[in-house]
C-alpha cells in the first residue's frame, strides 16, 4: 500500500559518511553573493533543516542540491565521489528530488500529469494512465490531500493543494535524499502534520531530509540538525533541540542572545 | 456515474471530508469539456460548419460532392505544413520559414528527379533530410544561444527562400514528369470504396476497441469510468462522420491518397501527442518551461524535436504541393503559405502562447481556410477577398482562444 512512497525495504546501507556533502560552494547571482563557501553534510536517517532570514540563500542552497543552479565554485559530492549536478534531471537520477519553493508546477497540467512529469509510467511506449492515476490517488491519500479530482489542472487548486501535489511529487520513486524548500508554508494544520509525519517516516526508512523552513515548530517537531545561513554563509550549525530564540540570534547575527531572552 | 468507493473525477479525497461533488459525466458536462476541455475541437467544429452553410447559400456548387474532393485535395500540402506548425507553437515556439522550406524541398525533388535524374525516392529522401536539418539547426539556435524562434526562423524564412531561388536556377521552374509514379498517385490515386470502407471499419473498431480496453483497465483498477452511454455516443459519432464523408466524397472520384497520408499523420500526431511521454513534454515546456525543467523534463530535447518535426513536415508539404501542381517553381511555397499554415493552426484552436492545441487543430484549421479560400474561387471572386475573409476568420478565432484562455484562467 505504502509502496509509492516508501520502499518495501529500507534502503540499502551505505558505509556511514554523508550522503550529499557541499564543499566550498559559491553561487553569485550577478553582484549578490547567494551562497558563500557553503559546506554541508546530509546524512542518511537525518533531517537537517536549514534556517534564515528572506534572502540568506536557502533556496540558492536547495537549488544547487536540486541541479536547478550551477555553483560557480566548490563541489558537490554524493556518496563521497564528486558529481556534476547540471540539470533537475540528473540530481533525480542520483536520487535527490526537490520540492522548490515556487512549487515548480506546470498549471495547465492536470494534478497526475504534474505528479509524473519527467518520470511517467509507460506500457509499452506508452502512457500507462491508468497505473498513474492509481498511484497518485495512493500518495495523495498518504498525505491526506484534499483534491477535488486528479484530472483537473492544477490552476484550479488552492494554494495549499498545489504544495501538497508538489510534496508528493518529489516523494513518488523513494528518492534518497528529499529537499525540501519551505515545504509546509502555506498548509492547514492537518496536511502540515501530515507532512511532518511523513518527513519522520522518512527518516526512519534511512533517508535524508533537507528541510527549508520558517516555522518553528516543524524545526521543533523534527529537525536533527540545524543549519543557519545568513547571507550566503553557514552560520553555525546547531542541534535540533537549539530554542528559536537562540536561532533568531544566530539568524540575525546577534550572535550572543541578550541576556534578558535567556 | 461514480459508483462508491470508485474514485476519479468527484470524489473527495480526504476521509473527513466525503462531500461528494456531483459527477460531471452528464451530457451538459460532456459538452462542457468539448468547448472548454484541453482538447476542445467543438467551437472549431462548430465554426467549420457555419463557415460551410453560408458558403452553400452564396455558392451552391460549393457542396457537390466533386467541388469536396477538390477541397481535400488543395487542404492536403498546407495541412501538413500547418500539422508541423501545431507542433511548435505546442512547444511555445514559432516558425516563420515552413513556407520558405517547403519551396526549397519542392526544388530538391524537381532539380534533384529531372535535372540530375535521380529516383524519385531519393529525391524525397534528400529533400526531407534537408527539412530535418534545418529543424536541427534551428532547434540548436534556439536552445543552446537562447535565440528567440521569432527572429531565427524570420532569417530562415529569407535565406531559404534565397536557396530555393538557387536551386531552381534560371529558369525558375521545373515540371515534373506527368508519368513518375508520384505526380500520378497525388493527383490522381484515389482509394478504392471499397478498401475505404474497410479502412473506416478498421478505425471505428480500433477506437471502440482502445476505450473498451481502457474502461476496462480503470474498471479493474478501482478509477472513475466514462458511462457506456458515452462510450456508445462517441463511437458512434466518429463512424457517421467518417462514414457521410467517405460516403459522399466516394459519389464523386473518392478520397485522395494523400489524403489518406494527411490523415494519417495527424493521426500519429495525436497519439503521440496525447500518449507518450514525447507528448506530455510538448506540453509541459510549452506552456511552463521553467516548470518543466525543474521537473526533470529533457527541454533541451524536446523543443529540438518539434522543430525538427516542423521544418520536416513542411518539406513533405513542400513535395506534395509539387506533386499536385506537377512541378515546383519560384512560387512553391512562397507568398503567404507560412500565413495560411500559421493561420489555420491558430484557427484549428491551437494557441499561439504555447502548451495547448491538438493535432486535430491541423486538420480543421486547414478545412476551414481552404473552403473559404475555394468558396469564394466558385464565385469569381479575386485574392483580395479571400485574403480579407481569412483575416477575419483568424481574427474571430483568436479572439475565441482569448475568451476560453480568459475563462480557464478565471475557473
Ligand atoms: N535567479 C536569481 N537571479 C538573481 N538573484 C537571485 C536569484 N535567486 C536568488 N537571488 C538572490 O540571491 C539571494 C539569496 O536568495 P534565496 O532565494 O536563496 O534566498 P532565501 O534564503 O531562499 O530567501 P527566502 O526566505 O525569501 O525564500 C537573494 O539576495 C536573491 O536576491
Ligand atoms: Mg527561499
Amino acid at each position: 500500500m505504502n509502496e509509492s512512497i516508501e520502499p518495501g525495504s529500507a534502503l540499502p546501507r551505505t558505509p556511514a559518511g554523508p550522503v550529499v556533502s557541499l564543499r566550498g560552494v559559491s553561487k553569485r547571482f550577478g553582484g549578490v553573493r547567494a551562497l558563500v563557501d557553503v559546506d554541508v553534510d546530509v546524512h542518511e536517517h537525518e533531517v537537517l533543516a536549514v534556517v534564515g532570514d528572506n534572502g540568506a540563500g536557502k533556496s540558492t542552497l536547495a537549488g544547487v542540491l536540486a541541479g536547478a543552479h550551477r555553483p560557480d565554485s566548490g563541489q558537490v559530492l554524493v556518496d563521497g565521489a564528486p558529481v556534476v549536478l547540471d540539470s533537475p534531471a540528473a540530481a533525480r537520477a542520483l536520487g535527490i528530488a526537490t520540492v522548490f519553493q515556487e512549487l515548480a508546477l506546470v498549471n495547465d497540467l492536470d494534478v497526475v500529469e504534474n505528479l509524473f512529469l519527467g518520470h511517467e509510467v509507460g506500457r509499452g511506449g506508452f502512457l500507462d494512465e491508468v497505473e498513474m492515476e492509481r498511484r497518485a490517488w495512493q500518495v495523495l491519500d498518504q498525505l491526506a490531500a484534499s483534491v477535488p479530482s486528479v484530472r483537473d489542472p492544477v490552476r484550479t487548486l488552492s494554494g495549499g493543494q498545489r504544495q501538497v501535489i508538489a510534496v508528493a511529487r518529489a516523494l513518488l520513486g523513494s528518492p534518497r535524499v528529499v529537499v525540501l524548500d519551505e515545504p509546509t508554508a502555506s498548509l492547514g494544520v492537518r496536511q502540515t502534520a501530515q507532512v511532518l509525519n511523513l518527513i519522520t517516516r522518512l527518516r526512519a526508512r534511512g533517508h535524508a531530509v533537507v528541510l527549508v523552513s520558517h516555522q518553528a515548530g516543524d524545526l521543533q517537531a523534527v529537525a536533527d540538525r540545524i543549519l543557519v545561513l545568513r547571507l550566503g554563509r553557514v552560520h553555525g550549525t546547531y542541534t535540533g533541540e537549539t530554542s528559536y530564540e537562540d536561532l533568531l540570534a544566530a539568524m540575525t547575527g546577534a550572535v550572543r542572545p541578550s541576556p534578558g531572552r535567556r | 456515474m461514480n459508483a462508491d468507493g470508485m474514485r476519479g473525477g468527484g470524489r473527495t479525497l480526504a476521509a473527513v471530508d466525503p462531500a461528494p461533488e456531483p459527477p460531471r459525466v452528464g451530457p451538459g458536462a460532456v459538452l462542457r469539456q468539448w468547448f472548454h476541455g484541453e482538447h476542445g475541437v467543438a467551437p472549431i467544429v462548430v465554426g467549420l460548419v457555419l463557415v460551410w452553410v453560408v458558403l452553400a447559400a452564396i455558392a451552391p456548387d460549393f457542396l457537390s460532392a466533386e467541388n469536396l474532393v477538390n477541397l481535400t485535395l488543395q487542404s492536403v500540402p498546407v495541412g501538413v505544413i500547418a500539422l508541423g506548425v501545431v507542433l511548435v507553437l505546442l512547444v511555445g515556439q514559432i516558425d516563420l520559414s515552413v513556407g520558405s522550406v517547403s519551396g526549397l524541398a519542392a526544388a530538391i525533388v524537381a532539380v534533384g528527379t529531372v535535372t540530375a535524374g535521380w529516383p524519385f525516392a531519393l529525391g524525397v529522401l534528400v529533400a526531407l533530410a534537408c527539412g530535418m536539418a534545418v529543424g536541427l539547426v534551428y532547434g540548436v539556435l534556439s536552445t543552446r544561444l537562447g535565440l528567440p524562434s521569432f527572429v531565427i526562423t524570420l532569417a530562415g524564412l529569407l535565406f531559404f527562400a534565397g536557396v530555393q531561388l538557387r536551386v531552381l536556377g534560371p529558369l525558375g521552374s521545373i515540371n515534373l514528369p506527368f508519368e513518375s509514379w508520384f505526380v500520378r498517385a497525388v493527383q490522381q490515386g484515389f482509394l478504392d470504396p471499397r478498401v475505404a470502407w474497410v479502412l473506416v471499419a478498421v478505425w471505428v473498431l480500433a477506437y471502440l476497441g482502445t476505450q473498451i480496453w481502457a474502461r476496462e483497465r480503470r474498471r479493474r483498477a478501482e478509477l472513475s469510468c466514462v458511462p457506456w452511454s458515452q462510450v456508445v455516443l462517441r463511437t458512434g459519432a466518429l463512424a457517421l462522420v467518417l462514414s457521410a464523408t467517405v460516403g459522399y466524397l466516394s459519389t464523386a472520384r473518392g478520397v485522395g491518397y494523400s489524403v489518406v497520408l494527411f490523415v494519417v499523420l495527424v493521426i500519429i500526431a495525436d497519439v503521440a501527442l496525447r500518449r507518450t511521454r514525447w507528448g506530455r513534454s510538448v506540453r509541459a515546456v510549452g506552456s511552463d518551461r521553467r516548470a518543466a525543467l525543474l521537473s526533470g523534463v529533457a527541454v533541451h530535447r524536446t523543443v529540438v524535436s518539434c522543430f525538427v518535426a516542423c521544418t520536416t513536415l513542411a518539406a513533405l508539404g513542400g513535395i506534395l504541393a509539387a506533386g499536385r501542381l506537377g512541378a515546383a517553381n519560384q512560387g512553391t511555397g512562397g507568398a503567404d503559405t507560412y500565413l495560411t499554415a500559421i493561420a489555420a493552426a491558430v484557427i484549428g484552436g491551437t494557441s499561439l502562447f504555447g502548451g495547448r492545441g491538438s493535432a486535430w487543430s491541423a486538420l480543421l484549421g486547414v478545412l476551414v481556410i481552404q473552403s473559404v479560400a475555394n468558396g469564394l474561387t466558385l464565385l469569381d471572386l479575386d485574392q483580395a477577398t479571400r485574403f480579407m475573409v481569412t483575416g477575419a476568420v483568424l481574427l474571430g478565432a483568436i479572439i475565441v482562444d482569448m475568451l476560453v484562455r480568459r475563462r480557464r484562467q478565471e475557473a
